[in-house]
């Protein structure tokens, strides 16, 4: 008995095979598709960022790009693309090893980069050696010129916490110039890489320009309950609330804030203030809340791109890094339209030439991305861009933020 | 020592492997030279005691911290004598205080310690240093690490004979029965568990100290990673916790499953491993080579 069912598994699984191998030559006909590979975090403590940031605009980018007939060659003919992916269960070893699977056994035209500092970095020596374009969206470091200048063929694409502290630091002085706020800052920053990176830079520039920190705490990552430290900074003096902060607490500060009516001039939250939910954590609230990042409001490129990533992930990206994630892509199909699969004149094109994308016209400067938006704030259902105040596209500030 | 000499032939073929195998292939059997490592040095405190220790991570942690704060500026045997001294060290304190600990205490311990480590080390880093990520470059390629963890692989092995043979083996085995009894057939039962803490934890802040100039940049939440810990014990436990070979037997095919998974199924990744342990603790509960074992006596008995 167990032997009729095994061998009828096995004609099964045959038939199977069969018939996939004669749907080959059938495939065979169109033209073969640029394999593009890609490891991110599909499970484990890393995949909440890069679920919300990387893999959707991924997905995106090849049926944007399948559905206009495939990718672009100089000699005017199109290819289709082909994602393949692998899941490093956010640990390092593990993306070390699907790129070198990605490269050597998969043979794959391109590798597109992980979501996160870390991962990217892990990766870089590699993608180097191995010869490959590194197009690192995710990755905050005040260190990329030194990466850049190590690895020719990276890209840095989201600056550093120089960048983003600089900006804010500005905004409050503006602010204070102007008369809108006292120049007493309290800040209170996460203890992990990013409230780390942010508050060691922001203590010497935040004094640079003139602001008084009279408050200034670090909290264990996953702190719920803020209401202490809400009361203390109520009592500092300060009218300006800075906050690093990761996803979890930006919104459960949201939440307290609104409870006891905590409301300073400048309310600033980090990591998580951009995403599409947020407006729905705080009911509709969110007007004058600031963050890092932003999205150039009045773009129809943007408001385009926002609606079909709405239409076909399901929800609307976040407004950091999300557009610069799709844009990377963008700049890729470029540079293989102008000089084809060679990696080497891809990166080269990269380095060197101009794009047209969702976030406008791009030129990296010394393999980096320079025309970042560093503040932002929610006005009205958009998360717009205010600093640099000079870029084209920023927005003035709301302050004194409205009431929650 | 001499059943091992064909075992160390084969570490040298290994050795030679990365000329014809490329990348994929170096970083492949360097990752399963790894968790031969750990899976082997776990059992060699954790098998004959049956202290379920959680703690592997934390002292994989400690290796690679040392490597990058010292990577700079040292040449590298110094930096590895400082991760195996830095290891052995906080195996010591800890021991001291918490081999006390029996049973289900000691696994909660064991698991909260690599906690504890890497929030003192956040914290320092927050408080003292002001920057979490760290960076090691160094000019290793893959083969250079496959070596040194090859060699290191022959070290633990040897080592894990040698005590299996000796005087201490003994009373450890004795004191996984019963430590009543140990204790009163004179065994010093402090002494006993300290010293294979101290030994197998050396072995895996080394292991991790030799992987870690792969990550190039390490936080604590890449190299505290509690997987690390889980997967040494239960490759330990497929194979055999009580058997020199059996935690390699069990860490090279649950090393090569779990590669084979994740790039063939790299989105049902976790719901087939889960499968892959119930079968595994079902079907072989006191792992491979105790079922090898009763598989060939019963064909004896039959003939």
């Amino acid at each position: 008995m167990i032997g009729f069912t095994r061998r009828a598994a096995m004609g099964l699984l045959g038939g199977v095979a069969i018939s996939a191998l004669s749907l080959g030559p059938g495939m065979a006909q169109a033209p073969e598709p640029v394999r593009i590979g890609y490891v991110a975090s599909k499970s484990g403590p890393a995949a909440a960022g890069a679920g919300i940031t990387t893999i959707p605009n991924y997905e995106l980018w090849a049926k944007d790009v399948n559905a206009a007939g495939g990718l672009k060659l100089p000699d005017g003919s199109q290819r289709p693309v082909e994602l393949i992916s692998y899941d490093d269960r956010s640990s390092a070893e593990d993306a070390v090893r699907a790129v070198e699977r990605l490269a050597s056994q998969d043979k794959v035209d391109f590798i597109l980069p992980p979501w996160g500092t870390g991962f990217n970095l892990a990766i870089a020596p590699l993608m180097d050696r191995l010869g490959y374009p590194h197009l690192a969206v995710t990755s905050m470091t005040d260190k990329a010129p030194d990466f850049a200048k190590r690895w020719k063929k990276s890209f840095w694409m989201l600056g550093g916490g120089h960048d983003y502290a600089g900006a804010l630091a500005q905004t409050v002085a503006k602010a204070q110039a102007e008369g809108k706020v006292n120049g007493k800052v309290a800040v209170i920053s996460v203890a992990d890489g990013f409230g780390i990176d942010l508050i060691s830079a922001a203590r010497p520039i935040f004094k640079e320009q003139g602001l008084e920190l009279v408050y200034d705490q670090s909290y264990p990552m996953g702190t719920t309950d803020f209401a202490a430290i809400i009361e203390e900074v109520k009592s500092s003096g300060a009218d300006s609330f800075v906050a690093f902060s990761y996803p979890p607490e930006t919104f459960a500060l949201a939440k307290q804030a609104r409870t006891v009516a905590f409301n300073p001039k400048i309310f600033f939250t980090g990591v998580g203030t951009p995403f599409p939910n947020y407006p729905g954590i705080v009911e509709g609230r969110q007007e004058g809340v600031m963050s890092v990042g932003g999205v150039d409001g009045n773009s129809e490129k943007i408001a385009a791109y926002f609606k079909r990533h709405a239409e076909v992930v399901g929800t609307p990206p976040d407004s950091w890094a999300s557009a610069i994630t799709y844009a990377s892509l963008e700049m890729l199909a470029q540079a293989v339209s102008r000089v084809g699969l060679d990696r080497e004149a891809v990166a080269g094109e990269l380095a060197s030439g101009s794009f047209d994308t969702v976030i406008g016209e791009v030129k990296l400067e010394d393999n980096q991305l320079r025309q970042l938006w560093l503040v932002g704030q929610w006005q009205g259902d958009k998360f717009v861009g205010v600093a640099p105040a000079d870029r084209t596209g920023a927005m003035a500030p709301v302050i004194p933020k409205p009431a929650w | 020592m001499r059943q091992l000499l064909p075992f160390y032939a084969l570490l040298g073929l290994a050795g030679l492997a990365p000329l014809w195998l490329g990348d994929y292939g170096a970083g492949l059997l360097l990752g399963m030279t790894s968790a031969a490592i750990l899976a082997t040095a776990w059992a060699m405190f954790s098998g004959p005691t049956r202290y379920v220790s959680l703690a592997t991570v934390a002292f994989y942690g400690i290796g690679a911290y040392v490597v990058a704060a010292l990577a700079e500026s040292q040449p590298w045997p110094v930096v590895l004598l400082a991760a195996a001294g830095c290891g052995g060290l906080v195996a010591l304190v800890v021991g001291l205080s918490t081999l006390r600990l029996a049973g289900i205490y000691f696994v909660i311990f064991s698991f909260g310690l690599a906690e504890l480590i890497r929030q003192l080390l956040t914290w320092y880093e927050v408080n003292v240093t002001g920057t979490l990520g760290r960076y090691i470059f160094t000019e290793f390629q893959p083969r250079d690490l496959l070596w040194q963890l090859l060699v290191l692989l022959a070290v633990t092995l040897t080592l894990s004979v040698w005590i299996h043979r000796s005087r201490l083996g003994l009373a450890l085995r004795v004191i996984g029965d019963d430590e009543t009894v140990a204790a009163h057939a004179g065994i010093n039962l402090a002494r006993s568990k300290l010293t294979l803490f101290v030994i197998s934890s050396v072995l895996i802040s080394l292991t991790g100290a030799i992987q870690s100039p792969r990550w190039v940049y390490i936080e604590p939440s890449i190299v505290f990673n509690p997987t690390v810990s889980f997967t040494a014990v239960i490759m330990a436990l497929l194979g055999g916790a009580n058997r020199i070979w059996g935690p390699i037997l069990g860490a090279v095919p649950l090393y090569l499953a779990f590669e084979f998974l994740s790039a063939h199924f790299p989105d049902h990744f976790s719901i087939l491993l889960g499968l892959l342990f119930i079968l595994v603790v079902f079907a072989l509960p006191n792992g491979v080579l105790a079922a090898l074992e009763r598989l060939r006596l019963r064909k004896g008995a039959g003939v």
